[in-house]
This record gives C-alpha cells, structure tokens and sequence, in this order.
C-alpha cells in the first residue's frame, strides 16, 4: 500500500487526470503551429499519454489502491476509486494506446488530426470517469462526456457518406438514450432523495408507495446503459456506427466504450440497487439482464452469421459480445456467488478489448491497402500477409472461444461462474452461441487462408503500414497471454466485483 | 520437466520452420522432428510408472505445477504418462517424422507453412496423451483441431473446403457435447473435488461421491454425462452413425495428412474414451454395454461394407478405419485384461498399419495421379518395393500373425469372448469377428485388381519405382509392425499394468 501512506488521497484520480491531461497537451502541440500537422508527434503524445495511465492505474491496481482499506471516496463521494474504476481505466487506456498508435498511419494525409486524438482522449478520460462515478449525477456527466466526442469521431470521414451516416444516427439514439437515462435518474431521485449510489441503497428500501416509480426508474437506467454497450433494445446504432466509422473508432467504441457502459453499470447496479433489498420489492434487475443477455447474444450472432461485409459482421459480433458480459448482471442472486460472476465478466471484456481491437485493427489496415470488405475481397490474403493474417486468425478463434487463446478462458469463466450461481441455462445459451459465432469467424480465416485470391498474388499491397502492424500485433501478444496470465486477471477482476457486493 | 521439454522442443521446431524458407522447410522439419523421436523412446527405456494414473496409480516423469484458480477448483499444469499414454505417445512422434518424411515428395506449395503446422499439431497431441488434467488436457484437445483445418483446407484435394469445414464443425460441436458431459459430472461431485486434476476427479466418481445437481438424480446425471461424453468421443473415433466426416476428410487431405489423421488422430477419441467413460464412470459404462457393443458391431460391419463398395483406394483404408475402430469399442466394453489392453495395444498396431496404407497409396498416387482402383492395373510390375509393402501392410490389416494388427484383434477377442459385462458378448464377438472375412475381401480384391495382372495404366510417362525417401518411411513402418507382432510385449506389459487397476471397480453392476 505505498499510495495511500506515502501521496495524498487525491492522487488516486491520477490515471482520469492523465488521460484529460493528454487530451489538452495534443490541442497545445498542435496549436504551436496550426498551419503545419505534425502526425507523429501527435501520436506519440497520444500513446504515451495513455501508456502512462496504463502504467500509474496498473501500478494503482497491483498496489492495492482503493482495494485495501476500502475504496478511496473523492467530492463527497460522486468519485470513487477502487479495483473495478482502476481494472477499466487499464482496460480503456490499453485500448487508446493501441489505437493511438494503428491511427498514425490510418490517418496519413488527412486533416484534423490533432483533434482526432484529443477527441479519443477525452472519451477515454469520460470513460475512465464512468468507472469511477460514485453518484448518478456523475454517472451522467462522465456518460455524455464519453459520448459527444465519440459521435464526432464516428462522423470524421465527413467527405463519406456513410461515416455521416453513421454519426447522425449514433448521435440520435445516444441523444434518445441519454434522455431516457436521465428521466430513470431523476424518478429514482425522487424515490430516494439522493443521486450519491450508496445514498440511494440505503434509502430505496423504504420506496414505500412508489416501487412502481423505483422501478421504471430502475428500467429506464438500465435502458441508458444499453445503448452504451450496444445491448439490445438500444443496439442498432452499434453495425451502423462501427460499418461507417473510421476502423479505429470503430476498435475504440466497440472494445473501450462498451467496456466503460459495462463498467458503470456494474457499479450502479450493484450498489445502489443492492439484491437484498429490490428483489423482495418486485424490482428483479438481474432477470431483466438476464432476458436482455440472451436476446442480445442471440440476435448478434445471427445477424452476424448473414453478414457479407467484415467490418458488419465484427460490428454484429460485437453486439453478440455484449450479450455474454451481460450475464455478469444476470446471473445474480442474493446469497450467490455474485462477485464471481461479475468479475469473470469484466476480465472477459478485459481480454475482448485486446482481441476485438486487434480485429478492427486489421480492418483498418485492409482499409489502408485499399482492399475491398467483403469476405470475398480477403481471399488468399495470408500468402501477401502471413503475419498480419496469422494475427487476425488468432483474434477470430478467440473471440469464437477456442482454445488455446485468452478468449477462451474468459468465456470459460464467464459461463462456469454462470452455473455457479445457478444460471445454468444462461451459460448453456452463451455455449451454444458461442459454438455458432464459430461458423462466422472462421468464415474470415477460411477467406484469408484457404480460398485463392479473386485477382491473382501479384497485387502490391504498397508501404507496410509500421505503427498498424505494430498495434495489430500488440493486440495479438495480447490475446495470447491472457491464456497463461489469466489467473492473476481474474483474480483481481472478481476480488474487486466481491467488494462491490460488500 | 522431459515432458515439458518435448512439448516445448515441438513447439519451437515449428515456429522455427513456419519461419524457414520454402526450400529448407521438409529437410528441417524431419531433423528437428527426430528429437520428439529420441526423446519418447529415451522415456520408453525410462519408464518407471505402476498402474494407471488415473486410479491412483504411479505415473512416469510426473509434474504439477498451479496454474490459475476459478470458482474454488485449482487449475494445474499436472503432465504424466502410465502404459497407456506412453506407446501412445511413442507412436504420435514416430509416425509425425515419417509422415514428415513421406510428404516431401507431395507438397510443393507454402512448405513452411505446411511442416510447421504439422509440428504444432505433433505438440498438441503429445500434450493430449499426457496431460493429467482436465483443462490442459482440453487445450491441447482442441488445439488439434485447428492444425488439422488448415492441413486439409490448403493442402487438399478439390473439395478440400468442404472437407475441413465438415471436419471442423463435426468435431467441434462433438467437443461442446463431452464438454459439457464433463462440466456437469464436475458440479455434480459438488465438494469433493477441488481441482480439475483427472486422477482426483476419476478417484473421487469411481468412489461413489457423486451426488444430484439441479434435482438430477445422481445416477441419471451418470447415464446422461456418460451420454453426452461418449457422443462427443464417438464422432472423433468416429463410430458409426457419426462417421460421414472421415471419408471426405482423407479423401481430400493429402496423404501425409492422412496417416496423421488416420494413425494418430483418429485414436484421440478411443483414449479419451478410455481415459473419461471406461475409466471414470465404469458402472455406467458396463450397464450401456449392450448398446454400446451394439455400436461396436454395426462400426465393425457396416464400415467393412462401406469399404467393399468404395472405388477409390483412399476411400477403402479410410472406411476400413472405421471398421478397425469397432473393434477397439469391443475391446474397451469387454472390461477384461486382454478387452480393454487389446484396445490399447490395437490404437498402436491400427495407427501404424492404416499409417502404413496411407502412405503407400500416397506413394502410388505420386506416381500415378490416381487412386481408383479401375484405371490402375499390375501396379507390382513397374512398383514392385512400394507394391509389396502395400501387399505387407494389407494382411496386417487382416490380421495376419506376427504382425502387430494380429496381436491386437488377437488380445480383443479374447478379452470380449471372456468378457462377464453382458451374457451376450461372446455373441457380439462372433459377429464382430465376420468382419475380418469381409476386411480380407476388400483388400484381396483390391490389390488382385490394381497390383496384379498385366500392367495398364494410361500415362504419357514412364512408370517406375517410387524414389528412395518414398519408401523409406514405408519400410520402417512395416519393420515396427512386425517387430510389435512378434513381440507385442514391449508395449503389451505395461499396457496390462496400466489396465488392470481400472478393472477393480467394485461397484454394483446395476
């Protein structure tokens, strides 16, 4: 515990600072000399701004911060620092870095820049303050201050219609959303009295007359929290946003953003709406996540599995993704072994953001070639890029759930800790999902490698792209050694969701 | 740490040729190939291991090593072979290198690729034969899986893309149902199992620990897990009616790929039958017996059949695998010394012999460019060395004596004559035993038709002997078919000591 002896308490909230501070360096860089873009140095101030939150939130989690002796309470508690804030801010700032460094080459020759990067450091730095809100007002501001850059982002293309596309309709479900989300807030405000989650805990037990009120509440927050993890009923923005934004953004919402909605409803779930006490009511939550995770799962697949586009159907599978981390919400019961549960949730998001990142990355480098999106256009891609293709079969097996990759493990956890806690048909509807989304992921390795190329070998894919290839294969190593160091991952993961409970 | 070693040794040999340049690829894979060789006979000669490692039995070069902890079960790297995983794991090494060896002459597309795949597959099913816990061991289980894929979808023949996807689904879909046989077993012992360390596991349900799970009577989730388990097991053998992958999947994969799917691949399925259903849930197994000695049969049977109608060579020894495979279900139902070690040694003398054939109708292949028994004729005047290996292995698969096939079906018969699981069995026997009539059928017309009689064979070349590295493989192979036949004791002994404990169940045969 060198952090809370040695450095004063409010040196907890390092990391978020890090991630905004980074943010306004690269507006500074860039304004020394407007006229003049500056592509590397924009994107070494963005990777090693995040790889620094990476490295003080790691070093936060690894020393025990806001896990030993309780979790640190910042501004009258509407922050809170502890082992999930700190587990998601490393999730989040490892997924930024990555993708700060594959857009240095994704970005070449477009104007802008500087603002592109500060744009993803400032929803990373809401993100990273969604996993550290401690009241529902946090919760709200953090929520849109993750969201307005992203739909900025998902409309950079501007000359392309379909990126346009895409962040008008990402703006307008996420402006719907959030106003349902903030209608949720202000019933249980009025229910409870307080917007402080432990306020609300302890005072929605005596909701009296207005349980019905608590409870839409309850729904309509959680229905704010699926349009950020891309959760049915608020998920058709997700195909149309992750197809029409640059492949990038579509890594950086798809992995980071649905990690922070993922983080944020953990916390506001479990601790203002505690099972002891809203289960008796008629408030049952988890069975809501529970309908909710099994139709998301499905559709995702499904729609997954029809797919002729990659980038859509990675954009489908993603949805599919949230329907599996959904079950670390679903499967809980009072007396349960909850914190298990959750946590085997969050480490499978921890291993998606590398897996998933990986492959939009390759995406985006496909993109940079010039090739087309179809699986059709990926067809004999391995003999012209065995070392790019090698890393995208390894991300597609994973996120398929086959061994001996992180994604694997992870969704073992994920579906064990499920039975545990009695859910058994939850995880038997994850299995066979999960043995289904095989179908279509090994479509993608199946193109690269067994079917013959449409045009011959004798294409030039021109320039290798250094920083892309670099960060796909970060994302690869990644994937690969979460198999043998999940063990410490999980740990952590579902020491901090146990704490949660407490 | 020798196991380890391997593993590890294998795993490098083949990143090192996946990065080796095309030319230097087959040569390198063979040489670093041989040290999985020398290391496996090196733990023959130390083999030190008493009874079965699964029954509280003593297994050699042991080691266990905590790796991760999920949901109160420790998760160890537990590594360790008895007699049943060491000639198992003797001949996975022997038959990679001489598959290695024979597919110098086919591939000429990709060849880093190709041997570094196979290298990673040799690593994977030696982590198969000896991992002694549950979850490494279904690693290395599925990892088998995704070499195999891309050795039948790139190198095979014309319907190869249907062929691995066929392969891939059918087996992965199999893997999810012994999956979640296992997992169900597992919640079912509640506390009494901590890890998930196979001997612990097999010890605690051949003790009766079992109880009921979600208001599943405890001997319900037996027969239901038993099931599920043995449907998944069933589909890798593959036992007839889940056999339809295997013919597509050899006639389609080039031939190397074939003696590794056929030699050592195929018997992944009958170990782990070995290793979960007939190890862990004995009384269950043996109160299935009819209709699993049922299926034992109709595989032994109908798959002869299927072989006696089949025209392509290919087709025959891959349907005539099946056939093979029935008899080792027989052996393993029959519950006696010689039943369930007859098996054993028979996954060996199969996994050498139907090696053997692939890899001499590849040869012919090479030279002819076609395996249908119609358009080849006197194949033994211009290929007199291959077509007499051919003849050798032929009646090796017949069960011709002093050779290992003989020894095996020998060893099973017995056993399932013996057999006290069912008053029936020496009924199934003699059925099964008309099948080896049918087996001398097919091959004897087989090789009447494409071997014998006057050479014809439409070709704007000349026809001549296969080269020296072609028949090398095929000569070693036949010398350790005979040498096993001869003396089936250097595996039988310590396959016996590793069986015997499994027997002594004890438990009521309900």
């Amino acid at each position: 515990m060198p952090l809370q002896t040695q450095l004063p308490t409010w040196t907890a909230i390092a990391p978020t600072v890090l991630l905004g501070l980074t943010a306004l360096v690269l507006l500074l860089v860039d304004s020394v000399d407007p006229d003049s873009t500056r592509p590397t140095a924009l994107a070494a101030v963005s990777v090693g701004g995040s790889v620094a939150t990476l490295a003080v939130a790691g070093w936060y989690l690894l020393a025990g911060t806001g896990q030993v002796g309780g979790a640190i309470r910042l501004y009258g508690g509407s922050l809170v620092i502890d082992g999930l804030s700190l587990f998601f801010t490393v999730i989040v700032a490892s997924v930024v870095a990555m993708v700060s460094l594959a857009s240095h080459d994704y970005l070449q020759d477009r104007t802008y820049q500087a603002e592109f990067y500060s744009l993803v450091l400032l929803a990373a730095t809401g993100m990273s303050l969604m996993a550290s809100a401690g009241s529902l007002a946090t919760v709200f501001v953090s929520l849109e201050l993750a969201s307005l850059p992203s739909y900025a982002l998902v409309a950079f293309l501007k000359k392309n219609r379909g990126s346009v596309e895409a962040g008008l309709k990402y703006f307008l479900v996420g402006a719907v959303s959030s106003g349902v989300l903030v209608f949720g807030i202000s019933l249980v405000y009025a229910v409870t009295g307080s917007l402080l989650l432990s306020d609300v805990a302890t005072a929605i037990g005596d909701a009296g007359d207005f349980v019905g009120v608590a409870g839409i509440g309850v729904v309509m927050i959680a229905g704010g929290f699926a349009f950020k993890t891309a959760s049915v009923p608020f998920h058709f923005w997700a195909p149309e946003a992750y197809e029409g934004a640059p492949a990038p953004i579509s890594a950086f919402l798809s992995s980071a953003s649905k990690a922070a909605g993922f983080a944020v409803a953990f916390r506001v779930f479990a601790v203002a709406f505690p099972l002891d006490a809203v289960v008796p009511m008629g408030i049952d939550w988890p069975l809501l996540f529970a309908v909710l995770a099994v139709v998301t799962m499905t559709l995702g697949n499904f729609a997954a599995a029809t797919q002729e586009n990659v980038k859509r159907m990675l954009a489908y599978s993603s949805v599919g993704h949230a329907g599996y981390a959904l079950i670390g919400l679903a499967a809980l019961s009072g007396g349960g072994p909850n914190g298990d549960v959750m946590g085997a949730s969050m480490a499978h998001l921890l291993v998606y953001g590398f897996m998933n990142t990986g492959a939009f990355l390759f995406i985006a480098m496909v993109e940079r070639w010039g090739l087309g999106r179809t699986f059709e256009d990926y067809n004999g891609l391995a003999t012209r890029a065995p070392v790019a293709c090698l890393a995208m079969t390894v991300f597609m097996f994973s996120l398929a759930g086959l061994p001996p990759f992180g994604g694997f493990l992870s969704k073992y956890a994920l579906f064990y800790g499920a039975i545990q806690g009695g859910f058994w048909w939850l995880a038997a509807v994850g299995a066979i999902n999960s043995a289904l989304s095989l179908f279509y992921y090994s479509r993608v390795v199946r193109a690269m490698w067994i079917e013959d190329p449409v045009d011959g070998d004798g294409v030039d894919l021109g320039a290798t792209p250094l920083g892309l290839y670099v960060a796909v294969l970060i994302a690869a190593v990644g994937t690969l050694a979460l198999l043998p160091a999940f063990g410490p991952v999980v740990e952590t993961a579902q020491s901090a969701a146990t704490a949660l409970f407490a | 740490m020798i196991i380890e070693g391997l593993i590890a040794a294998t795993f490098a040999a083949s990143m090192v040729v996946l990065l080796a340049p095309d030319r230097v690829a087959g040569r390198l894979a063979a040489a670093l190939s041989l040290l999985p060789v020398v290391g496996s006979l090196y733990m023959w000669s130390r083999f030190d291991a008493t009874g079965n490692a699964l029954t509280g039995g003593d297994p050699a070069f042991e080691t266990i090593v905590p790796w991760l902890e999920l949901g109160g079960y420790t998760l160890n790297w537990h590594v360790g072979v008895d007699g049943i995983g060491l000639p198992l794991v003797v001949l996975t090494t022997i038959l990679s290198t001489l598959a290695i060896v024979s597919a110098w002459a086919s591939i000429d597309d990709r060849q880093s690729q190709f041997y570094g795949l196979m290298l990673f597959m040799e690593a994977n099913l030696l982590g198969v034969f000896t991992a002694l816990d549950f979850f490494v061991w279904f690693v290395f289980w599925e990892a088998v899986l995704l070499p195999m894929y891309f050795l039948i979808g790139v190198w095979g023949g014309p319907r190869r893309k249907y062929a691995a996807i066929k392969f891939f689904v059918y087996t992965n879909i199999a893997s999810l149902a012994m999956f979640i046989g296992f997992i169900a077993l597992l919640f079912g012992l509640g506390d009494s199992v901590s890890s998930l360390d196979m001997p612990a596991i097999a010890g605690a349900l051949r003790a009766g620990e079992l109880g009921s799970l979600y208001g599943i009577s405890a001997g319900t989730l037996r027969a239901v897990a038993f099931v599920a388990m043995f449907l998944g097991f069933a589909v890798k053998v593959p036992v007839v009616p889940f056999h339809t992958w295997l013919p597509d999947a050899h006639v389609e994969a080039p031939s190397p790929v074939s003696v590794m799917l056929a030699g050592v691949l195929l018997k992944m399925g009958t170990y782990a039958l070995l290793r979960f259903n007939f190890t862990m849930l004995p009384e269950t197994a043996t109160r299935f017996a009819v209709p699993i000695a049922l299926v034992a049969v109709v595989s032994v049977v109908y798959g002869a059949l299927l072989a006696l109608a089949q025209q392509d060579l290919k087709r025959i020894v891959a349907y005539s695998s099946v056939s093979s495979m029935g008899y080792v279900i027989l052996g393993l139902i029959a519950y006696t010394t010689y039943g369930v070690g007859g098996a054993t040694f028979q996954m060996i003398a199969h996994g050498l012999i139907s090696g053997l054939m692939f890899m001499s109708v590849g040869v012919m292949y090479n030279t002819t460019h076609t395996r249908m028994v119609g358009d080849m004729s006197g194949m033994a005047d211009r290929m007199p060395v291959t077509a007499g290996i051919f003849v050798a292995g032929a009646f090796g698969y017949m069960g011709l004596p002093l050779m290992a096939g003989f020894a095996g079906e020998f060893f099973i018969f017995k056993g399932a004559f013996e057999s006290t699981v069912h008053a029936a069995m020496p009924l199934f026997t003699a059925a099964a035993m008309f099948g080896i009539v049918i087996v001398a059928g097919y091959l004897l017309l087989a090789m009447q038709r494409t071997l014998f009689g006057s050479f014809r064979l439409e070709t704007d070349y000349e026809v001549g002997p296969a080269p020296l590295h072609e028949t090398v493989p095929l000569a070693v192979l036949l010398v350790t078919i005979i040498v096993l036949g001869v003396a089936p004791d250097l595996f039988f002994g310590m396959i016996q000591d590793a069986v015997d404990p499994l027997l002594d169940f004890g438990g009521e045969l309900s």
